[in-house]
């Protein structure tokens, strides 16, 4: 059976809805940090949803980009909050405003 | 090539200049800018009497954006050149005995200016005129900023921004004409075209974007106020670069682009430009005559004569434009002549208050009559550099508008009153205490004050080879002008 | 010789080159020689120069030397115009010029700076020369700034007095203020003419209608310029104190060459006055109102040389007075009788001041008859002169200036004569206060009184020749005479003369001198009464005078009046434009823009809350309504 694009979409939309509301309402580092990677893993879903749909591989292509752009983000953006962790002894963005105007 | 040539050997040479040490820097620093030189008469040499646009090197640079490097000289253009490579040596000359911290930076940031204001002077390309006018201001920056005076953070700071506001106004009026123009390049010819093509409601516009820029750089009352403060607190070089030069780099827009590329908006505007002009002039000249401290008066002279040189162009006819050429040559070089004097006085004395000085004559003569022929060179005598210029310059004013001519005339008068009011009171007179001691000149002091003093007499009394270079094209733009706007 | 005409000018200068340069290694001696003989030779040539032009038909010729300056239709050569009235300028400058060098060796012989002395000198005829050779205005202009440049340095040729120096200074500005009107005059005259060489200048002028409006406004511009230079009211204030330079530079410049520059020029141009009657009308009146104001100041002044200096103003007054009324011929004349007989009382009162070791003041003074008769002598032959005795120069010049005077305007006959009369009063006040009477200085001064060197006197009495004879070249018509000048100034002024027509009866021409005559002779024995009869010295201190002679000894107070409307204002509005106009007005907008950009910015970085929450909610919510308004 085939599976329509439609959940494809539906369940990316989903996962990103999950992924934006985790980036706004959760306050540990963490956290933001995965919901911002299943924002990420979404729109993969649905770049090879319509790699396959559409018979063209330049959308697998990208999701390899994003994956491995997305690597590295991971690995520097720890790498930030390990120090910033160090420092505060807190992963709680609310307590991050040193830039305040 | 030799245009390529005048651009980079600077910027060569500054690059290399970063790998000396110690107190040969001035030397090679020196060496470089006389082998600049001499290029540059070579050029001259080349050059064909007319208005074609010569030495041309053209080049894409950024295709998509229609930006090329596209350089070359016409009489305009080489005469500032020469300008530029003729006091880049003079100004590295006189700071022979200054000890500055760092001088490897100093003069690397010197000739790095060199290049940038060369670039500027050849530019043929919107594009690349902005980024060189951008580009000449780093290494000033850095120079007043780090070897300044008193209050250098604050006064450097306003410099920057104030000039960079100018600039960002002619980014803008460039990028208007780009957008309006048919073929969608920077190239100086599409600009021209796309500025005469529009009205004069647009011209307006454009006229108001560019002339604020070189308004600002020159500057042109009101815009000046960043003037006298940055002037007074430069390095005694770093104010020879601005005054000598860089102020020249508003000149020459005007010249170059703002005429030609809004012709009409000129012709709309010029009235209430030459206005500002004009009374920038006569108020400068009369703050000048309270001043006490000897550099900042100089600074306010200096905006009176270049409000002049302004008015002359805006009048857009041959007498003020080719007096504003032979101008800002003379300007250059007895504005250079004047600040080193300040300098001289300053390392001997320690002060530069005209008041507290007095009766240096009886203790150097020699000097007595090396700065006599500096001042009168300011004070435009006739036979000397300031006069042919300042002649066709009120010359051309009066074409315009005899009133204005007449107000701005009072330049002869007042000029008179505060140059020699400062002679008087630093030079004659008895000595005090102040002035008891007053070391003889060394030798590299002669050798700058006799070229500057062999400088203004030459050119005052033989000034053609000067007005020959620069004649054709003026001719040329005046008429195109002339032809745009239907006179 | 003409085509050597370039030689003129360029001895003097080779001069001042040699003397500026080695000064230092010259001895006093060769300094004076070599400064000197650059004069004569200059002479020299000049006397070759007016002989053969005398001898040739063509009276007008243009020396090109190069191309000076050009600027699309604007083209000014470097080029010499040889006609009569430059080549007589010409030898009255380098004539007396040279006379005034040998003289100059002796009176400075003691002082520090001959070296110097010599080669300011010799820059002065350099550029004396080039004004009147010059074949258009702007190398006219050239040496008219020039010659004010040489005049500044030798008023303050002794530098360290700050007074001498003050003076030097006002004289420069106030020749400055005339040349910005000479030069817009040259820039009209380029405007409206498209050339400014006097041969197209005038060719052109003479198509225009008498009274043409711009032919009025050049001739008032002009005039401007010889209002500075040639000391006329209002800018004559400059002319008296001048004075404070060494001697023999009153005498050359401030008195025989430079100041005459005015006429010169106002002869030069006569055609556009000529045309113009309203210019004229205000040259002579300038002229006349001079004359008076200066001859009543000179009445009662004390100072040797401030009382010829006022006569010096009186006399140009005079002159101008002989051009407003058409008369150009005796405006030139009279300029030459005057750089003779004025040259002359200079040197003598140099030469008295010299006997006297710097004593200027005429009170005291008295009975130096007997210790410089040589002096005396000249000096009173300098007198006469000025006085216009009959068959002496002045009595020529005068009268020729009078009769035109007359017979254009009889109330401007009338304050001539007045003047006239004052004159001969204040010449024979300071002949009769310094040579006749009894000795009033100090026994010190009395015991050192000598007569001049050879050097000094030699000149004074060649000169003293000049001014008896010197008016035989121009004895009027009526006298039987033949005017050798008229004739031979005949082809420069012919253009105006035949639109100016004098006709006046011999008789009245006969009583006119008579007048003249009679008043001076009143003068004389005014002044003698007063002087020698009741041995009246001028008083010592200020408190005596009454309150009219007090202001006319303190000048009318020009010099505060000026002082108080121009000066002080200006350093007024100076500091006014400085101190809060440029720094608080100016630079407070420049400023204020800095100010409301941190202003708007301290409202702004509000925004900036450093909640990462809120920053990401805020791009959410700004990324939904951007699709949406893209979407929908």
């Amino acid at each position: 059976m085939q599976i329509s694009i439609n959940w494809y979409l539906l369940l990316s939309a989903v996962l990103f809805t999950i992924g934006v509301l985790g980036v706004l309402f959760r306050r540990n580092a963490i956290i933001i940090f995965m919901s911002i990677e299943l924002m990420l893993n979404a729109v993969n879903l649905l770049l090879v949803a319509f790699s396959s749909y559409l018979s063209d591989s330049k959308g697998q292509v990208f999701v390899f980009f994003i994956m491995a752009v997305a690597a590295a983000e991971v690995a520097v953006g720890l790498a930030i909050l390990m120090s910033v962790y160090r420092n505060s002894k807190s992963t709680d963005i609310n307590s991050l405003n040193k830039l305040k105007g | 090539m030799i245009t390529l040539l005048l651009i980079f050997f600077p910027l060569v040479a500054a690059l290399l200049l970063l790998m000396v040490k110690g107190e040969q820097v001035k030397k090679i620093a020196l060496g470089a800018a006389v082998v600049e030189f001499i290029i540059s008469i070579a050029a001259v040499a080349q050059f064909r009497h007319n208005a074609d646009t010569q030495f041309v090197f053209n080049m894409p640079w950024i295709k998509s954006l229609g930006i090329s490097f596209h350089v070359g000289m016409d009489g305009i253009s080489l005469l500032l050149v020469l300008l530029t490579t003729f006091l880049v040596p003079v100004i590295i000359l006189t700071s022979f005995r200054k000890a500055y911290k760092n001088p490897t930076a100093f003069y690397s940031l010197i000739l790095a200016m060199q290049f940038a204001l060369i670039g500027v002077f050849v530019s043929l390309d919107g594009f690349l005129f902005y980024v060189f006018w951008e580009l000449a201001l780093i290494p000033i920056y850095f120079i007043c900023l780090l070897w300044g005076g008193e209050d250098r953070a604050r006064i450097t700071f306003k410099f920057f921004v104030y000039t960079l506001a100018g600039s960002l106004l002619m980014l803008a009026g460039l990028i208007y004409l780009y957008q309006n123009s048919a073929a969608h390049t920077f190239d100086i010819a599409n600009l021209y075209a796309a500025g005469q093509n529009m009205d004069v409601l647009h011209q307006g516009y454009v006229f108001w974007a560019m002339f604020m820029a070189f308004a600002i750089k020159m500057p042109v009352f009101p815009f000046h106020t960043w003037q006298p403060d940055t002037y007074t607190t430069a390095p005694t070089q770093g104010t020879m670069m601005l005054s000598g030069i860089m102020l020249k780099m508003g000149v020459y827009g005007v010249i170059r682009w703002l005429l030609p590329l809004a012709p009409l908006g000129v012709e709309h505007w010029a009235h209430l430009a030459i206005t500002l002009a004009v009374i920038g002039i006569v108020y400068t000249s009369c703050i000048a005559i309270v001043q006490k401290d000897f550099k900042r008066l100089i600074a306010y002279s200096s905006i009176a004569h270049v409000g002049l040189i302004a008015a002359g162009i805006l009048a857009g006819n041959v007498q003020g434009v080719q007096g504003a050429m032979i101008q800002m040559i003379s300007h250059g070089v007895n504005v250079v002549g004047l600040f080193f004097i300040v300098d001289m006085l300053q390392s001997r004395l320690g002060t530069r208050d005209i008041s507290s000085m007095g009766g240096i004559r009886n203790l150097n003569p020699q000097f007595a009559v090396l700065f006599l022929i500096v001042l009168l060179g300011s004070v435009a005598l006739p036979l000397t550099n300031g006069f042919i210029g300042e002649f066709l310059l009120i010359n051309g004013v009066y074409q315009y508008n005899a009133w204005l001519a007449a107000f701005a005339g009072l330049t002869v008068i007042l000029g008179a009153v505060y140059m020699l009011r400062s002679y008087q009171s630093i030079m004659l007179g008895e000595t005090n205490a102040v002035t008891a001691v007053f070391p003889p000149l060394e030798g590299y002091e002669k050798a700058v004050l006799v070229i500057i003093c062999a400088a203004i007499i030459v050119f005052g009394v033989y000034p053609k080879p000067l007005l020959d270079i620069a004649e054709p094209s003026v001719i040329k733009l005046v008429d195109s002008f002339r032809a745009a706007t239907g006179k | 010789m003409i085509k050597l005409v370039g030689l003129v000018p360029l001895l003097p200068l080779v001069g001042f080159l040699i003397i500026g340069f080695f000064g230092k290694k010259l001895s006093k001696g060769l300094a004076g020689v070599i400064g000197s003989a650059a004069v004569f030779a200059a002479f020299a040539v000049a006397v070759g120069i007016f002989f053969e032009l005398n001898g040739q038909a063509d009276k007008s010729v243009t020396v090109p030397l190069f191309s000076w300056i050009t600027a699309g239709k604007l083209s000014v050569p470097f080029s010499f115009l040889i006609d009569p009235l430059s080549s007589l300028f010409l030898l009255i400058i380098t004539g007396i010029g040279f006379l005034i060098h040998v003289y100059s060796t002796a009176y400075m012989h003691d002082d520090e700076g001959f070296s110097r002395f010599f080669a300011y000198l010799n820059l002065f005829i350099f550029f004396m020369l080039l004004l009147v050779l010059g074949s258009n205005y702007l190398i006219m202009f050239v040496g008219w700034e020039g010659v004010g440049l040489c005049s500044y340095l030798l008023i303050g040729f002794w530098f360290k007095n700050t007074a001498y120096n003050n003076a030097a200074k006002k004289a420069f500005i106030m020749n400055r203020i005339g040349d910005l009107g000479f030069l817009l005059g040259i820039i009209l005259i380029f405007v409206t003419f498209g050339s400014i060489s006097y041969h197209e200048v005038f060719e052109q002028a003479k198509s225009y209608a008498t009274g043409t409006p711009v032919l009025t406004a050049i001739a008032l511009l002009l005039f401007v310029g010889a209002m500075g230079k040639s000391a006329q009211l209002p800018l004559y204030t400059w002319l008296p104190d001048a004075m404070a330079g060494p001697t023999p530079v009153s005498a050359l410049i401030h008195a025989a060459t430079m100041v005459t520059a005015g006429i010169y020029m106002i002869a030069r141009s006569n055609i556009l006055y000529t045309l113009s009657p309203d210019a004229m009308s205000v040259v002579a009146i300038i002229g006349v109102c001079t004359a008076l104001f200066a001859a009543t100041i000179g009445l009662a002044q004390n100072d040797i040389k401030k009382v010829l200096a006022y006569s010096t103003v009186s006399q140009l007054g005079y002159m101008f007075l002989a051009l407003g009324v058409g008369a150009y011929t005796g405006a030139v004349f009279h300029v030459m009788t005057h750089a003779f007989f004025k040259a002359l009382l200079f040197l003598g009162a140099g030469s008295v001041i010299h006997a006297m070791s710097g004593e200027q003041d005429i009170r005291k003074m008295g009975g130096l008859k007997k210790y410089i008769p040589i002096t005396q002598m000249t000096f009173l032959i300098g007198t006469l002169a000025i006085s216009g005795f009959p068959g002496f120069s002045g009595f020529f010049s005068k009268d020729e200036i009078l009769a035109h005077a007359y017979e254009h305007n009889k109330v401007l006959w009338f304050v001539g004569i007045l003047t006239a009369g004052m004159t001969t009063f204040y010449m024979f006040r300071l002949y009769f206060l310094t040579f006749k009477g009894t000795f009033r200085g100090t026994h010190e001064q009395e015991h050192h009184l000598h007569e001049s060197p050879k050097a000094m006197t030699i000149p004074l009495i060649i000169l003293a020749v000049l001014s008896l004879l010197g008016g035989l070249i121009g004895i009027p018509e009526v006298l039987g005479g033949r005017h050798f000048l008229e004739e031979f100034l005949k082809p420069v002024f012919e253009d105006s003369s035949f639109r100016l027509v004098h006709h006046l009866s011999h008789n009245t021409e006969y009583i006119l001198m008579a007048v003249a005559v009679a008043v001076m002779a009143g003068s004389i024995w005014y002044a003698y009464k007063t002087y020698v009869t009741d041995k009246t010295v001028p008083a010592e201190s200020e408190e005596e005078l009454n309150p009219l002679h007090k202001l006319v000894y303190r000048k009318y107070m020009v010099d505060e009046l000026y002082e108080s409307i121009i000066t002080k204002p200006l350093n007024f509005i100076g500091e006014g434009l400085h101190k809060v106009v440029d720094n608080q007005i100016v630079d407070g907008v420049v400023n204020g823009c800095g100010y409301v950009v941190n202003g708007v910015s301290g409202v702004i970085r509000k925004a900036q809350t450093g909640n990462i929450g809120f920053y990401v909610f805020v791009m959410v919510i700004s990324i939904v309504l951007i699709l949406f308004t893209q979407l929908f």
